[in-house]
């Protein structure tokens, strides 16, 4: 028998008790993970380090369009290698199923995304064919779409000339990620950007965004400030984040995550104080017998208030590592799940964090049992006094 | 037999009960050799837990002297005597007082932690231990699982495995039957016979006290005359 195993020991005195408290431990740590990992995701948005994309949006809302006539300016910013730009369908397959459909320029979204791989062969038969589609291999492979088919894909938002909401479209390539991460994010439908302006009734010559490719990963703050006084007090107000923080501004429009986050842990730990701290409580409370004993043996006060402390961090560790793997899990399957759009893997950060509040915790439930422990008369406690 | 294991000088004890005071212990003297295997008997309330505590380090007296195995402990501080209980004293309750969710060797393990014997070294001590009080058999057992003899003999061997110079006992056999508490009395005689224990023996049961070497009684807090055994 060692230290550890005695304090193990004691631990599991009332399994069922210690076994629920755990349980409630482990819940409120894979939620502390969860929640802290989006908050992080959110917050982490603004460093523009090491972006090597910008997407530039109406300044009010991502709905609202800008002018194509913007491409030449764009260009024209220091530190833009190139520019592309993309229109949002609204895309319907078969009855309701929504899907994501992007009409683009081929050859400008090509330079643009070089992450995405398809044989050049496609890629020029995609900018050639007025009614071209390609498709991303996840979404392809979902619906069974095969190249050379006809696919009807209508649109909730835009009808054709003719008043009709049915599109179809040629499917000339689908194309794959070139590696792990990106071959998760091939879940959209790209068409032509020509024929959609043409073909369509309500919008002509405009885009919702545009997608900067920079020449240094280091220009991104520069051009960030460069793009958006460009078209200051224009009528095109505009607003350039970078590719990471353009996913999340969907998500950010629900209100201040952060705070959510904060006030959702501050409840689910306060109430695990309670519980975890009543625990503790109750365990030290009925084997006050047995404390005495241990000092009779020669354990000093402070090496019992050291095994009630001790007993109270390994319920907390216990629990609360198990939380946190379990948070990491969910996170990775959510990943999965999204095709990469939320990589919600828990990030050193919150592990640390997690770890310092399992610390922090042991020592808000453990210490007031154990000081009483500590403080123990043998004699008292041996009569039951 | 001539050295003296423990020496109490002129002890007094006073309770403190809310604003009462409650002298249980009035000037006592007394002497006990090393190698000696005294019996103390005495009415309820008379003190004889109280002293018996003071021997064994648990308490200290409000005033006088408490020397035991050449050492002062009467003024000793707590975590110092703490140590020094570890190295000197071997307690056995009326009650057991086992770790329920130890195991028999577990329990006897347990002091052995204050030590700085390897796991190895632990373990076989502790089965010398549970040897030497016949229950070798039981290591494994949990205390739930033992009668109420079998408990006390790993208490036993609990108190003896860090190898002390003086058990204290109070009501050793309080909770047993005559069959069980006649071993275990005989096996405290092996003890103090064959292994030069001191013993102290708090018991109410006169045929208990036939074991010991001698018996001390105890009344209001004063020893009346010596009886040998
Ligand atoms: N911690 C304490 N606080 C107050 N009074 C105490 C305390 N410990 C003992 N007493 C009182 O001191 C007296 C002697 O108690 P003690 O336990 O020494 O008696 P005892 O001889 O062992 O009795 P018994 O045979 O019933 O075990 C009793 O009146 C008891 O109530
Ligand atoms: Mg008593």
């Amino acid at each position: 028998m060692t230290k550890t195993g005695f304090v193990i020991a004691n631990l599991f005195r009332k399994r069922t008790r210690t076994i629920l408290t755990l349980l409630s431990v482990t819940m409120a740590f894979l939620l502390f993970g969860l929640l802290q990992s989006v908050n992080y995701l959110f917050s982490a948005g603004a460093d523009a380090l090491g972006a090597t994309r910008l997407m530039t949006q109406a300044r009010v809302s991502f709905t609202q369009s800008l002018p194509l006539s913007m491409v030449p300016k764009l260009e024209s910013v220091p530190g833009v290698a190139r520019v592309a730009y993309s229109q949002w369908f609204g895309g319907i397959w078969q009855d309701n199923t929504p899907v994501f459909v992007f009409s683009v320029d081929p050859a400008r979204y090509h330079d643009v995304y070089p992450e995405y791989v398809m044989p050049e062969a496609q890629w020029r038969e995609f900018a050639r064919t007025r009614t071209a589609m390609v498709a991303g291999r996840q979404i392809a492979d979902k619906y069974g779409w095969k190249v050379g088919q006809h696919i009807p894909i209508s649109s909730n938002i835009y009808p054709q000339k003719n008043g009709s909401k049915a599109w179809a479209f040629d499917l000339v390539g689908i194309f794959d990620g070139k590696d792990e991460d990106w071959k998760k994010r091939t879940n959209q439908v790209l068409i032509n950007h020509d024929y959609f302006d043409e073909a369509n009734q309500f919008v002509k010559g405009r885009t919702n965004f545009y997608i900067l490719r920079l020449t240094d990963a280091d220009k991104a703050q520069s051009v960030i400030r460069t793009v958006d006084a460009m078209f200051e007090n224009s009528l095109d107000e505009t607003k350039t984040q970078t590719e990471k923080e353009f996913n999340l501004s969907f998500v950010k429009q629900l209100g201040d995550i952060g705070l959510i986050v904060r006030w959702i842990l501050f409840a689910v730990f306060f109430t695990l104080l309670l519980v975890v701290g009543n625990t503790m409580a109750q365990s030290v409370r009925e084997r006050i017998p047995e404390l005495a004993v241990l000092k009779t043996l020669g354990f000093s006060d402070g090496a019992v208030l050291g095994f009630v402390i001790a007993e109270a961090f390994a319920l907390c560790a216990l629990g609360g590592l198990v939380g946190l793997v379990l948070a990491s899990l969910a996170g990775a399957a959510l990943e999965k799940g999204t095709g990469g759009q939320f990589a919600l893997h828990l990030s050193g950060w919150v592990w640390l964090l997690g770890l310092i509040t399992i610390v922090l915790m042991s020592l808000a439930v453990g210490l007031l049992p154990g000081l009483r422990a500590q403080r123990l008369r043998i004699v008292d406690a041996l009569a039951g006094r | 037999m001539s050295e003296s294991m423990v020496q109490v000088t002129n002890v007094t004890k006073i309770y403190e009960r809310g604003t009462q005071q409650v002298e249980v212990l009035h000037g006592l003297t007394l002497q006990i050799p090393r190698g000696d295997f005294v019996a103390l008997m005495g009415p309820s309330g008379s003190g004889k837990t109280t002293l018996l505590n003071l021997i064994g380090g648990l308490d200290q007296p409000t005033s006088g002297e408490v020397w035991v195995g050449g050492s002062r402990i009467d003024r000793m501080p707590s975590g110092q005597l703490a140590a020094w209980r570890a190295r000197n004293v071997g307690f056995v309750f009326q009650f057991y007082n086992l770790i329920p969710v130890l195991t028999a060797e577990g329990n006897v393990e347990l002091p052995l932690l204050l030590t700085k014997l390897s796991a190895a070294q632990r373990r076989k001590n502790a089965a010398v231990a549970l040897q030497v009080v016949g229950l070798a058999d039981r290591a494994g057992h949990k205390p739930s699982e033992l009668s109420g003899g079998q408990e006390q003999r790993v208490a036993i061997a609990r108190a003896l495995v860090s190898d002390p110079q003086i058990l204290v006992c109070d009501e050793p056999t309080g909770d047993l039957d005559r069959k069980t508490a006649d071993d275990i009395l005989g096996l405290l005689q092996v003890l103090n016979r064959d292994h030069g224990k001191t013993i102290v023996m708090v018991t109410h049961d006169p045929k208990a006290a036939e074991f010991a070497r001698r018996t001390l009684h105890l009344e209001k807090g004063q020893l009346l005359e010596q009886s040998a055994a």
